[in-house]
């Protein structure tokens, strides 16, 4: 089935299976690998996505769902090639190792820093409640996120 | 496969009368997974996100109207909030935010799991369930709309329309146990209120029976009442918890939720 949606600001047309998730639309359809598929069942949040301006977890909409709706991926988070604040901040802190869980700690980073240019520990620790990293550790993402929200 | 997608609730009980057999999905933070570990392949899926009518609350005479669609985000803060804090503080504890921001109280009566954390806060408020179909409406009481693990009292054409609740305004709380505080499904959780008006201690317990139960008493048998709870449930051992376990548990939170709501 066709659906029309818009992804990091423009107007796309994907032909999907009527059971499959926005996320495999997305990484296989559009074009667009950035959202990792590491449990497709909510746990990990590595599939990160704003939809309509939410995070979400992209692995649990089902692509259907998002026909007629706005799409932000990590990819539309860069601008001209240069890395976007956040993820240079990731870069910088060391925040990054195998790097999987990035995209989606940098989508959810971003989204916290937008409701929340100045967050307190608690409320970096909810915010990245649902991104499960399995090497980095969490104390260097942690700066990570302080060091974004102090530039 | 295919995916219906109706635009009002009308459209939706037509398609749902015509093809009985679609699945609904709203958030899909349940069924979803369902799809992508191939557990469920229905032939169709009836996708309730765009039908506006399941979406958002209303109050009429004190009684509170809540959509089928609602998030646990949107039960967080506001006025619902202020009037349920026990639904407000279970909504707390649900998943992540990425899982609160798409989960909704219709997925978590649909699914009638007994670990559903939006339901002991319901039962314990006396929530009706509204379900609706090409036929009509009708009001269940959500204890007669459990019927078992998983299992609820939708018929084949029937949508959950809304939960209907007035708002006890007494002390109220909700705990949960699990091994972490985020992302944790319950091993064992426990809602209560002290309605001082009616003279009433109402418990319910999740995780610890085949459906979420509930427990009153008059308010001056309080001295028993944890045990009471404790003595209620019908747990089971899995790998979340023993039973023993989780039936000293719940007496543990009774104790304390009475504590709370009592002080
Ligand atoms: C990582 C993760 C963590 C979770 N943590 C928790 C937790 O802490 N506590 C908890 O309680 N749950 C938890 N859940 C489960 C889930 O998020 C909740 O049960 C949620 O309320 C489901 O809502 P939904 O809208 O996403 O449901 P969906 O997946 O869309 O639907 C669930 C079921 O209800 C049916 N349904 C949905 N809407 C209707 C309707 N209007 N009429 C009739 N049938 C309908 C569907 O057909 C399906 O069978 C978690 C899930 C994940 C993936
Ligand atoms: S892949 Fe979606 S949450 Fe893990
Ligand atoms: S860097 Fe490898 S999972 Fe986080």
């Amino acid at each position: 089935m066709k659906i029309a949606l818009t992804v990091n600001g423009e107007a796309r047309e994907a032909d999907v299976w009527a059971g499959e998730s926005l996320l495999t639309a997305l990484r296989d359809r559009l074009e667009l690998p950035g959202s990792k598929n590491a449990c497709e069942q909510g746990e990990c949040g590595s599939c990160s996505v704003l939809l309509d301006g939410v995070p979400v977890c992209s692995c649990l909409v089902l692509a259907a769902q998002a026909d007629g709706h706005e799409i932000v991926t990590v990819e539309g988070l860069a601008r001209d090639g240069d890395l976007h604040p956040v993820q240079a901040a990731f870069a910088d802190a060391g925040a990054v190792q195998c790097g999987f869980c990035t995209p989606g700690l940098i989508v959810a980073t971003d989204d916290l820093l937008r409701r929340s240019p100045d967050p307190t520990d608690d409320e970096i620790r909810e915010a990245l409640s649902g991104n499960l990293c399995r090497c980095t550790g969490y104390a260097k993402i942690l700066d990570a996120v302080r060091l974004a929200a102090a530039r | 496969m295919d995916v219906l997608t109706p635009r009002t609730l009308e459209e939706a009980l037509t398609l749902k009368a015509v093809r009985p057999e679609a699945v609904p999905i709203q958030g899909g933070t349940d069924l979803m997974v369902s799809l992508n570990f191939d557990h469920l392949r229905p032939e169709v899926i009836l996708n309730l996100n765009e039908v506006a009518e399941l979406r958002g609350w209303s109050r009429e005479n004190g009684v509170l109207r809540l959509g089928a669609g609602l998030t646990y985000t949107e039960l967080l803060h506001g006025e619902v909030a202020e009037a349920l804090p026990v639904l407000a503080e279970a909504s707390r504890t649900v998943g992540s935010p990425q899982i609160r921001n798409r989960g909704t109280i219709g997925g978590n009566l649909g699914t009638a799991s007994p670990a559903g954390d939006a339901l002991p806060p319901l039962l314990v408020e006396e929530a009706e369930v509204e379900l609706a179909s090409t036929r009509g409406t009708r009001r269940v009481s959500l204890g007669e709309f459990l019927v078992g693990p998983k299992q609820n009292a939708l018929s084949q054409d029937e949508l959950i329309a809304a939960v209907v609740v007035a708002p006890s305004r007494q002390p109220q709380t909700f705990m949960k146990v699990g091994p972490r505080n985020a992302m944790v499904i319950s091993v064992c959780s426990l809602a209560l209120v002290a309605d001082r008006e009616h003279g009433e201690l109402r418990a319910a317990y999740g995780s610890s029976g085949p459906v979420v139960g509930l427990v009153r008493a008059p308010l001056d048998e309080v001295g028993s009442f944890a045990e009471r709870v404790a003595a209620a449930a019908s747990p089971i051992d899995d790998v979340r918890g023993s039973a023993a376990y989780r039936r000293h548990a719940l007496g543990v939170l009774a104790a304390r939720a009475l504590e709370r709501c009592l002080a």
